[in-house]
């Protein structure tokens, strides 16, 4: 751990020709080794994107390449997922909606929970610290869906111990159901969030602290003025695969939400435009491209936190 | 347009978004407003316990009682309500296929934290400083953003097999058809099929790996790297002796994070094969006793088995907490 | 707001339903549905008729909640189906339809959180939530409507330990062969009456060029269900309907040589290279080949039979016509003899966890014969209940089925699989079909498949 340095930027270049050579050939193998990897990770999608406005019986019969040398493009994949051949799927929107109501609050108390843990758990100190912080850190590998059952029966039964009522059942209706799917969330995000934060904030110099505290900081100060800019990136990188969880999330949504348009999510209403056989999966392939676009802005729009990460590390070393 | 956005059903929705970010708002600002009027403390159990009381609070309730009370009905039967000692673990270990489950999760929990990491590494250096750095990152993201759903359909079109004398409709088997194999029924022989399940993971969770390790690269300090360079480091060794060294707080969150994912994971078994041709992890069995077969025993049974694998990570874990007080 | 009221809409619907509603509402066949279709939409014409329901009481402001593996457009037309049931009584019937029934409601249920009434697709289900104390009992009066509309066949699948837990609903057969009519009528081919002839004209189509069986059992994480079903098909005919039933309690042992015949009786076809897997490639294929996919070839001249459900009507490639002249239609699975008809099928169950008046109510009205009627006319459906007018039936299949569910000298079976304890009917009995069709020999797949049936 050392001071602040004052970040260098100065381009030289290689000051030997063989060098220069070298550097040459080797940004060559890197490019071509990046493009390899992108068009694979790129073709399965790109597979599924053009199959996504192909006929059904094209989709079934034929592979997706054959539309160069053949093209036929339908709207209807499309169609039917956002204007719907179901009454309830006439309500693409409102399904929509219910994602956003769900994921927002779903990423924000995570992130805030988990902040304020791994601060404590980094930066005050208290007997047993560790053994916290390694007991949340395990907490990791219980299966979400063992959690299931126990979760659910606290929100509609309430806490009871040797008959007595510790806790009334919640009796969510509505849009109250919302909190529900919130809670389960949170508690289901935390061990990874502390994880991944108390992982950015202990490597944090604890000089920076030392020098705020001597200049009579509260920890509520540190936190704000001091932690929080530092570790952005790793809440931003945090905040991201929450959202995508969330946003993803059939598992969770389809216990504590229930399946109606009131406040399901567009994963709940998707899993059912399969049909019942799941004779008419081929709406899937639309409803794949639906479903991404938020989250594809999100992680557009949120590229340039990561890119902080260029402040965070000129202060360590 | 009304069948289609009805306002009056909506608005409550909104409201309560509302309700649940201003909770949200005043929770933040009560924490940190009852920070600052703690006096601060060399040792102060006030502050911890306000920091992380309700991150404990939740763990407790959402995760701790759970897990205490899957370890419980791994001692009882089917429908929790014998005590039957240790017969579920009996069970698990005498069934015909524990083999082949185990050999499987062990490949899964060996093979997918090491390409992700490998694959997100090597792309994350390749791409760094580059003009389409942004774009570049975006397309390997973009996995990450399909729901299971759409993955399993994406793969489905990649493995689809036809007879020789048909139409290809999956990738895989048009290259082979076209570089004049013949095609293959990629999810049915054991024990390769695994491998092309482990891809499917591979595929999406390398943006995971591709953006954090991006992230840390980023932050190796300008004044290490120039020096290297200006020592006339060639590109390789500047990756091991000074990226690698770097950044390796965040290669061991991705491994971990990768390895407790992939111990949990069973959604890609699950609707690619269902678990069969001898492709099931733990996971994937735990599932279909708890909740399909009514086993609620034997389901819990193989979930502490899960807990115990990842044993090896919590040791681990503990060790480099030790080693960077100790620094 | 009427649904039917842009055209748009209504071919959406029609596509989302296949081509059985296609053709009703086209009006070229399948009798008059548009009337009903029109009047459950509507509000005006549903509170001018409240006449049939006022025995089921009034409850205005209840809510009673449904959760149900049936979903998308066809849990539309159940909606459909019963408004003008719940407009009259007053009852808000909250409907849920999920793909993860068998797991969610097993959740929900030890929660402390289940729906009101829920549509079990296997008795074998119902059969652990009556035995864990969480059904309730059905009231008397639909007692009185299943013994009334459905035949002790059906009604002893909810019956547990004496206890009658609710009446039956949809159902489809499984005895089922699919094949096109015009290739049968041009190649000169009759359709089979015994199950020799059966195999005589499978050789007769194989010795044409064609391959005469085409099969998918692919479904997901349920690969395996569509090779189950021809083994209980089979069993039910060899074995007579008493060895059927031994077999399925498990009093007769799964790798019982009788059954060592019976699975290679299918064997004889499914892993026959000669005669699968038409369109789709050597036997192997069947377990790679959706099975929503896995007719699909008879419409392209390149495989001639198809055993699969009457539901399978429904995954036609559009423009397919389903009727006895038409592009495909389907014939009975012979039995051994001409004169031996038993059939396979299967269904949902209603059985309710709450016994609250108005949960009563909908359960009473589901078991009687207003609703089959009412959502029949919306489009195809079939259902055992015996006050199904047969005549309304969407299209030719559905009438098929009707007919063969409704006549008194049927012998009905359900779905083994479905009656099975889930670990071997929903798991090792698809698993081990699956292993067979990929290459394990009978023998030591039916052995694996008695080593996991549950000890207690």
């Amino acid at each position: 751990m050392t001071t602040i340095a004052p970040s260098v930027a100065v381009k030289t270049e290689p000051k030997t020709s063989v060098g220069r050579v070298r550097k040459r050939l080797t940004s060559r193998t890197a490019s071509l080794i990046a493009v390899v990897i992108a068009l694979l990770w790129t073709t399965p999608t790109f597979g599924l994107f053009l199959s996504s406005f192909r006929p059904e019986d094209d989709i079934k019969g034929s592979g997706w390449w054959t539309f160069f040398t053949n093209p036929a493009l339908t709207l209807e994949n499309y169609r039917e997922v956002l204007f719907g051949s179901s009454s309830s799927s006439g309500r693409l929107a409102s399904f929509l909606i219910n994602s956003v109501v769900i994921t927002i609050p779903s990423v924000l108390f995570p992130l805030a929970l988990a902040t304020f843990a791994a601060y404590a758990l980094s930066w005050t100190r208290f007997r047993g610290r560790d053994w916290v912080y390694i007991g949340i850190f395990a907490l990791q590998v219980v299966p979400l869906q063992m959690a299931l059952v126990p979760l659910l029966s606290f929100f509609s039964q309430g806490v009871e111990v040797f008959g007595i009522t510790l806790m009334p059942a919640w009796n969510l209706e509505g849009p109250g159901q919302f909190i529900q799917v919130w809670f389960a969330h949170t508690c289901f995000a935390l061990p990874l969030g502390v994880f991944l934060i108390h992982n950015f904030m202990s490597e944090l110099p604890g000089e920076l602290m030392e020098a705020a505290r001597v200049d009579g900081a509260t920890h509520g100060t540190i936190l704000r003025k001091v932690v929080l800019p530092l570790v952005a990136p790793a809440l931003a990188a945090f905040g991201i695969f929450q959202f995508l969880w969330v946003w993803n999330d059939l598992l969770v949504a389809l216990i504590f939400s229930g399946g109606t348009a009131d406040t399901a999510p567009m994963t709940v209403r998707l899993a059912q435009m399969a049909g019942t056989r799941g004779n008419e999966w081929q709406r899937l392939t639309s409803g794949a491209f639906v479903s991404m676009i938020i989250p594809l802005i999100v992680f557009l729009s949120m590229q340039r936190y990561f890119v902080r990460g260029l402040l965070a590390g000129s202060v360590k070393g | 347009m009304d069948f289609f956005f009805d306002f009056s059903a909506e608005a409550p929705k909104l409201l309560q978004l509302l309700i649940g970010v201003i909770a949200f708002l005043a929770f933040v600002g009560l924490m940190l407003v009852l920070l600052d009027r703690a006096p601060m403390k060399e040792r102060s159990w006030g502050h911890s316990l306000l920091l992380l009381g309700p991150a404990l609070a939740l763990l407790a309730i959402g995760l701790v009682v759970p897990g205490i009370r899957t370890t419980l009905l791994s001692f009882m039967n089917g429908d929790s309500s014998q005590f039957v000692g240790l017969d579920n673990y009996l069970w698990m270990f005498t069934q015909p296929e524990a083999i082949t489950v185990l050999r499987n999760t062990l490949i899964w929990v060996l093979l997918v934290p090491l390409l992700v990491t490998a694959i997100g590494l090597v792309y994350a250096v390749v791409v760094d400083k580059s003009r389409f750095e942004a774009a570049a990152k975006s397309l390997v993201f973009l996995p990450m953003a399909i729901s299971f759903v759409g993955a399993g359909i994406i793969w489905r079109f990649v493995y689809a097999y036809r007879p020789e004398d048909a139409n290809q409709i999956g990738l895989l088997n048009q290259f082979v058809v076209w570089l004049g194999g013949e095609p293959q029924q990629w999810l049915q022989e054991a024990p390769t099929n695994t491998l092309f399940l482990i891809v499917v993971m591979v595929w999406i969770q390398a943006g995971f790996a591709t953006v954090v390790l991006s992230a840390a690269i980023k932050g190796i300090p300008a004044e290490i790297v120039e020096a290297a360079r200006l020592d006339g480091a060639t590109p390789l060794q500047m990756f091991f002796r000074v990226t690698l060294p770097s950044i390796r707080p965040a290669l061991v969150v991705v491994l971990v994070t990768q390895s407790i994912g992939t111990l949990k994971l069973f959604d890609i078994v699950r609707t690619m094969t269902g678990g069969q041709f001898d492709t099931s992890v733990i996971a994937n069995e735990m599932y279909n006793q708890a909740f399909r077969y009514g086993e609620a025993g034997k389901g819990a049974a193989l979930a502490v088995f899960l807990f115990v694998l990842v044993t090896p990570i919590v040791v681990y874990q503990i060790r480099s907490l030790r080693q960077r007080r100790e620094a | 707001m009427s649904l039917l009221s842009r055209p748009a809409r209504l071919s959406a619907i029609a596509a989302g339903l296949g081509l059985a509603l296609v053709a009703t509402g086209c009006g070229s066949s399948g009798g008059d549905t548009a009337a009903p279709a029109a009047s459950a939409g509507g509000g005006e014409a549903a509170s001018a008729d409240c006449a049939p329901f006022t025995e089921y009481g009034k409850f205005d402001g209840t809510t009673v909640s449904i959760y149900s593996p049936i979903r998308d457009a066809e849990a539309d037309l159940f909606e459909q189906a019963w408004g003008p049931f719940a407009k009259c009584t007053g009852i808000k019937i909250t409907y849920e339809g999920t793909g993860e029934f068998e797991a969610q409601i097993q959740v929900r249920a030890d929660a402390g959180n289940p729906p009101d009434i829920a549509f079990f697709p296997q008795p074998g289900l119902l059969e652990r939530f009556a035995k864990a104390g969480k059904l309730k009992p059905a009231s008397d009066k639909v007692k009185a409507l299943a013994t009334e509309n459905w035949s002790a066949d059906w009604a002893k699948y909810s019956t547990v330990d004496n206890v009658f837990y609710g009446a039956p609903l949809g159902a489809s057969v499984k005895s089922f062969v699919w094949y096109s009519p015009s290739m049968f009528a041009e190649k000169g081919w009759t359709v089979p009456t015994t199950w020799a002839d059966l195999m005589t004209l499978t050789e007769t189509i194989a010795a044409s060029g064609i391959k005469p069986w085409c099969a998918g059992i692919e479904s997901g994480d349920a690969t395996g269900w569509p090779a189950t079903d021809w083994i209980e098909d089979v069993v039910l005919r060899d074995l007579g309907p008493d060895g059927y039933d031994q077999w399925v309690a498990h009093d007769l042992p799964f790798n019982d040589p009788k059954m060592v015949t019976a699975v290679d009786k299918v064997g004889a076809i499914l892993k026959n290279d000669k005669y699968v897997n038409g369109g789709y490639g050597p036997v192997k294929s069947i377990a790679s080949t959706a099975f929503q996919e896995g007719g699909v070839p008879i419409t392209e001249g390149k495989c001639a039979l198809h055993r699969q459900a009457s539901f399978y009507a429904n995954f036609w490639p559009e423009g397919t016509k389903v009727a006895e002249d038409g592009d495909v239609f389907a014939f009975y699975l012979p039995g051994n003899d001409a004169n031996s008809k038993p059939v396979l099928g299967a269904g949902e169950f209603v059985a309710a966890f709450t016994d609250r008046p108005e949960v009563q109510a909908v359960q009473a009205y589901l078991a009687g014969g207003d609703f089959p009627n009412r959502r029949m006319a919306l489009g195809t459906y079939v259902s055992a209940n015996k006050k199904v007018d047969v005549s309304k039936a969407a299209n030719a299949i559905d009438k098929l089925s009707i007919e063969m569910l409704q006549d008194p000298n049927t012998v009905f079976r359900f779905d083994g699989s479905d009656l099975m304890p889930a670990a071997v009917g929903a798991g090792t009995f698809w698993k081990g079909m699956t292993d067979w069709i990929n290459g394990k020999d009978t023998k030591s797949t039916l052995d694996f498949i008695e080593a996991s049936w549950p000890k207690s």
